[in-house]
């Protein structure tokens, strides 16, 4: 247990290290997340109606929910990188704790995503959002997208050993993520949709998760949202981190 | 009293072979990598594993560096079951991969320093470790550079300066100078010769027969997942026959006539290539008088001959079948 914990922070600092050294991904921590808010705040904004919120205090929560799920894109691209260049061979030889590569990489997301959301926060402050929350349920919130945010890593972490390249993991995992968190209250009530589509959002972890955010950072009606995000959350985790950890112990470069 | 007995105790383990494998079997799909292997590989010397692509090499390696289950047959290497000791195993054992496992965001140090610590040292030893490797592997300069910067030369140095990391006694090597250039392959040889002479055992794969005439101690041809020959570089070239006779024509149309008028001296039929007649010679002594009198009764011109000793091209042309395909075109061209 000591040798898991020491070796996945080994992991964790080392893809914590790369990260200023490969300004693409930079990038992507920090300028996509800040483009989409503009975006959506002053392109959609004007045209989407959100009765009793303002656009700007609606939006944010919604997407800084998309924007933590979708850090542990890193992990798969991390890891089907490593596949194909014999690190996880080189890892496999080792003798380390057999779950640290997995460990620590998403454990890196979740510093990683820490970051973004202090970006995307100081953004929304500068357009006009406005928490209307005590800090303890700031701090509460905060808990809740990195936790939401960890486990997703781990379905990522799953989908960068299952396919055959980063560009692979990356269009699938687009299209199996981004839609998700489209139909769900992310950017637009969910009373809006088509009823097919409400009834899919309103159990979609997305919707539970972003009205959790909602309820403690601007005050809306909490609802079991966020004992609901949190179940999901550790649902989620303990769903996909056994089978990534399972498809490690029996990936072969091959 | 005490002495001898330890002193036997010791024999005994110094006669265990370093790597032991017996009726390796590993199929992927219908396809059977590996089909029965049987291999001894002896404390302190070197294997080279010979075959063409997709041989069963890497597989081999993958099993008995525990990346791969073998679906029946024992390995042991290091004193250990790679099945059932995989854990300890692989704190004896490095592996330098043909792709050069290192991670091309971090320094040369800090890749070090990472495997390092990954086998159980603390930060500061394995930074110490990881300077003396860099010295040893002539990568001092570059210590401090992030390894994409890194030709392929110093990456593959890089590579094997990761596997060194624990100081194993065994190491597998996969074709390990693929894709350099000469004079990275001459440094890479002589750091391996290096490790072999402090004691390492090494299983090296290869497809270049240069490489294993020159490291290795006994060479493992391997071929559709079976080893088909075993043996020291010079018993393989004995066991392919004797002395080759080159004849370079001056006309290449008169190939025919110099393969007709060699045909009595040579064991098993000559092959022509382009401008070139080879053949395997019965007896060494007098050979090259004797060629060149039937060469200028039948008038053909000469422009270049010799004898040379097998190399272990041959014994892998001929091994692996594909020095048929050469004969079927010889006869052809005749």
């Amino acid at each position: 247990m000591r040798r898991l914990v020491t070796d996945t922070l080994i992991v964790a600092e080392r893809n914590l290290v790369r990260l200023p050294r490969a300004p693409d991904l930079l990038l992507a921590f920090t300028v996509q997340p800040v483009m989409f808010v503009l975006l959506f705040v002053y392109v959609f904004g004007g045209a989407i109606n959100t009765p009793g919120y303002d656009y700007a205090d609606f939006l944010l929560p919604g997407i800084i929910v998309q924007n933590v799920a979708f850090g542990g894109f890193v992990t798969a691209l991390g890891l089907s990188e490593d596949l194909n260049k014999g690190l996880i061979d080189r890892f496999r030889s080792l003798p380390m704790a057999r779950a640290a590569v997995l460990a620590g990489r998403t454990l890196a997301d979740v510093v990683t995503n820490a970051l973004s959301i202090g970006v995307l926060i100081v953004t929304g402050l500068i357009i006009g959002f406005s928490f209307d929350a005590s800090a303890l349920e700031i701090v509460g919130g905060l808990g809740i997208l990195l936790l939401f945010g960890y486990a997703f890593s781990w379905v990522f972490a799953l989908l960068g050993l299952l396919v055959s390249s980063p560009e692979a993991a990356n269009s699938v995992g687009f299209i199996a993520v981004f839609p998700l968190t489209f139909i769900s209250s992310a950017f637009v009530p969910v009373k809006s949709m088509p009823a097919a589509l409400q009834a899919f959002a309103e159990v979609n972890p997305f919707t539970v998760t972003v009205d959790a955010m909602r309820a403690l950072w601007i005050g809306a009606p909490a609802g079991n949202n966020i004992w609901g995000s949190i179940v999901w959350s550790l649902a989620i985790i303990a769903v996909f981190a056994p089978l990534a950890v399972a498809r490690y112990r029996q990936t072969a470069r091959r | 009293m005490t002495a001898v007995a330890a002193a036997g105790t010791d024999r005994v383990r110094a006669n265990e072979p370093a790597i032991s494998v017996t009726g390796l079997v590993k199929s992927f799909g219908d396809v059977r990598a590996l089909d029965g292997v049987d291999l001894d590989v002896a404390p302190g010397s070197v294997l080279g594993l010979l075959g063409p692509n997709g041989a069963g090499k890497t597989t081999m390696v993958r099993a008995l560096t525990t990346l791969l289950k073998p679906d029946a047959g024992t390995i042991r290497v290091a004193g250990l079951d790679a099945v059932h000791d995989a854990a300890r195993l692989r704190e004896r054992i490095g592996l330098a991969g043909q792709y050069a496992a290192v991670d091309e965001n971090l320094t040369g140090l800090e890749n070090l320093v990472m495997v390092g610590r990954l086998y159980g040292a603390r930060r500061a030893k394995a930074k110490q470790r990881g300077q003396e490797l860099l010295a040893r592997l002539d990568l001092v300069d570059a210590a401090g550079r992030t390894a994409k910067t890194y030709s392929g030369g110093m990456r593959r140095r890089l590579d094997l300066a990761a596997a060194l990391v624990a100081g194993p006694p065994v190491l597998f090597l996969d074709e390990p100078t693929t894709g350099l250039d000469p004079r990275s392959r001459l440094d890479l040889w002589a750091m391996i010769e290096e490790l072999v002479a402090d004691g390492t055992t090494v299983l090296l794969t290869t497809q270049h027969l240069d490489e294993a005439d020159r490291l290795a101690d006994a060479i493992a041809v391997i071929d559709h997942g079976r080893v088909i020959a075993h043996g020291t570089p010079d018993e393989l070239k004995d066991r392919v026959g004797g002395e080759r006779l080159e004849v370079r024509l001056a006309d290449a149309a008169e190939a025919p006539a110099a393969v007709a008028a060699l045909a009595a001296m040579a064991d098993g039929p000559p092959i022509t290539d382009e401008d070139a007649v080879k053949l395997v010679v019965r007896r060494r002594s007098g050979a090259i008088v004797e060629a060149v009198r039937r060469l200028d009764e039948a008038g053909v011109g000469v422009d270049d001959l010799g004898l040379r000793r097998p190399t272990l091209d041959d014994v892998f042309l001929t091994l692996t079948g594909h020095a048929t395909e050469a004969g079927d075109e010889a006869k052809r061209a005749a």
